[in-house]
């Protein structure tokens, strides 16, 4: 190696690794703040090396158990329930319009493709569902409005299934008896399985990190969901009190300072647990985001 | 007769397909095109007793609400202004770190930069904005508390102060949203002929010369195609980023209030409702017509980028 080229190796990367530790240091301030003990934040404010740590953010979340680990399960039941609803619905809806000769195929496609294009916005869609649907305090909140199936991943589905499954094994299939039905559960759900993780990854993602359908459909705080209760707790600490048991006067043990980012940090923690195993599929989720449908 | 019956059997062995288009299709119905046909209630005096087909019409008073105070022209400013800021930002800072990682030797180094730079497009803007107070909380940030003080200057009330809201916003959204972009550019990087390079070697080419001969020319693609994205998206606001990040705070409004804070704020005060659909349908007709519009002139240019 050359001599400017080793000067230029080690600029870059002495700047990603600037770049990745910009990255990575909120959230290791994140942490850093929920472990501080509650009067050292009062005195030295948020930082990266407090004087004195506690656990005493993470004990009153243990303690004080129901809000927190209810919020954290309708969280978990909606990403759940929705991830496999949307898997479904895309799957479904992606196989016949990857047959080309499924007459009206080109009028469906418009009809799911023209969904990117225009929109109705919030107004319309706030009403309808409030109003004709009534899903206001409902665990369908979280899941309906919006989330539920997207355009453009039956598209992705669609074009993943046109050019990574031979028409020929629909045909042997046919052969031997099997109907759509039996082609679709047992040949493309399996052959279609990289895809369906990847559009699975990106829905479950959005599910759980999503925070408006609670602020536009969830008042009653035993239906918060994670992203909800921090939500209302950055404006009102007491939210994260109002569903607490019988103990009114636990307000005034509440560590107010450090709470607010140890909850925000169990929030993160299932993603920054699975991230370093699935980021092959994020990472090539992206790119299929970029080309087109 | 005869053809009508084979249509007709023909048809048949479809049913089940199409059977199983049936619920996507009704879901995208009822949280897709109700709405399109819903955005009528601009038009309308809406009442909650008649519903939005049955309401009385209102012909353009909606607007006249949205247009009567200054506030319209805020916010169409700031959604423009902050997404061209975005979108040059984003472009710039993608490349850069794309060509810097593509070049890094070490192949570990290079899955370590590519995972750490994506990291934040997972996290909640939720979590973005109490990361935002840790830093810049009056009364316990690390920007009052530590970075301040020790640099010698005085505290900043920096949810009350509109100064530096357009760089906050600016780095937080390059932060959080920069990855993206990014694992696209190397992508594109990576599918670059490795013979262009070993010629401009033997030619003698600077680096330098390197990346703007051949890396961004052969980038060019992958720009069109996302800017054309994000130029179709130029009305349209990253809700969490304004309403989250600053907080909800009434004095920022001036600097972080987009058409989407806008109608969201304005459909849950009192009497809102009509500007609200009024800026909602504002937004998605200039929205539709800009994608059309951004589609048309690429396919012009160079059709093979072209989205549709």
């Amino acid at each position: 190696m050359s001599k400017g080229r080793k000067a230029y190796q080690a600029v870059i990367n002495i700047i990603l690794i600037i770049v990745s530790l910009c990255m990575i240091l909120p959230l290791v301030l994140l942490f850093m703040s929920s472990i501080t003990e509650e009067n050292t934040l009062v005195a030295n404010g948020y930082s990266f090396f407090p004087a004195q740590f506690s656990a005493g953010a993470y004990e009153y979340i243990m303690q004080n158990s129901a809000t927190v680990f209810r919020a954290y399960g309708i969280t978990v039941l909606v990403t759940v329930i929705g991830t496999s609803l949307s898997i479904i619905l895309a799957s479904l809806m992606a196989f016949p319009l990857s047959l080309k000769d499924l007459p009206g195929r080109r009028v469906i496609t418009f009809y799911v493709f023209f969904t990117m294009l225009f929109s109705g916005g919030l107004v319309p869609s706030y009403i309808m569902w409030t109003t004709t649907f009534g899903i206001r305090n409902t665990l369908w909140a979280y899941i309906f409005p919006n989330f539920l199936l997207g355009a453009f991943n039956i598209i992705l589905v669609r074009t993943f299934f046109t050019t990574s499954i031979p028409a020929d094994i629909y045909e042997a299939a046919k052969i031997d008896g099997a109907g759509y039905l039996t082609i679709y559960w047992r040949i493309v759900m399996p052959l279609g399985k990289p895809i369906l993780v990847t559009i699975g990854l990106f829905t479950g993602l959005s599910y759980w990190n999503d925070w408006t359908n609670g602020l536009y459909y969830i008042n009653k705080s035993n239906m918060f969901s994670i992203q909800t209760l921090l939500n209302r707790m950055i404006q009102d600490i007491q939210a994260l009190a109002a569903h607490s048991t019988a103990n009114s006067g636990s307000l005034m043990q509440i560590p107010q300072v450090s709470i607010r980012m140890a909850i925000a940090f169990v929030a993160i923690l299932p993603i920054l647990i699975v991230y370093p195993f699935l980021q092959k599929y994020f990472a090539s989720g992206i790119m299929l985001g970029a080309v087109k449908g | 007769m005869e053809k009508k019956k084979m249509n007709f059997a023909r048809f048949k062995q479809f049913i089940p397909l199409y059977i199983m288009l049936l619920p996507g299709a009704v879901y995208l119905f009822i949280n897709n095109y109700i709405p399109m046909a819903g955005i009528v209630v601009a038009f309308k005096t809406y009442n909650v007793n008649d519903g939005i087909f049955h309401s009385p019409w209102a012909g353009l008073k909606n607007f006249e609400f949205l247009f009567g105070t200054n506030e319209a022209a805020v916010i169409i400013r700031n959604t423009l202004l902050y997404n061209v800021a975005f979108i040059i930002v984003n472009t710039v800072v993608g490349i850069m770190l794309a060509i810097f990682i593509s070049d890094v030797m070490n192949t570990r180094m290079k899955k370590l930069y590519q995972s750490s730079i994506l990291l934040p497009f997972l996290i909640s803007i939720v979590v973005v904005s109490y990361i935002v107070f840790a830093l810049l909380s009056h009364e316990n940030g690390m920007f009052n508390k530590g970075l301040l003080p020790m640099l010698g200057m005085e505290p900043v009330q920096w949810y009350n102060d509109t100064t530096w809201w357009p760089v906050i916003l600016i780095v937080t959204n390059c932060w959080k949203g920069v990855g993206y972009g990014t694992l696209i550019y190397i992508a594109a990087i990576a599918g670059i002929d490795q013979s262009f390079y070993e010629a401009a070697d033997l030619d003698g080419a600077s680096k330098w010369q390197q990346i703007t001969r051949i890396t961004l020319p052969c980038l060019i693609p992958s720009i069109i195609t996302l800017l054309i994205m994000n130029i179709g998206r130029i009305f349209y606001s990253d809700f969490g980023l304004f309403y989250q990040v600053p907080q909800n705070s009434g004095s920022l409004y001036p600097v972080t209030n987009t058409i989407d804070t806008y109608v969201y704020r304005a459909l849950m005060s009192t009497g809102g409702f009509g500007r609200s659909s009024a800026a909602g349908l504002l937004q998605s007709v200039v929205g539709f017509t800009l994608v059309i519009v951004s589609n048309m002139v690429v396919r012009k240019a160079s059709a093979e980028n072209a989205i549709f």
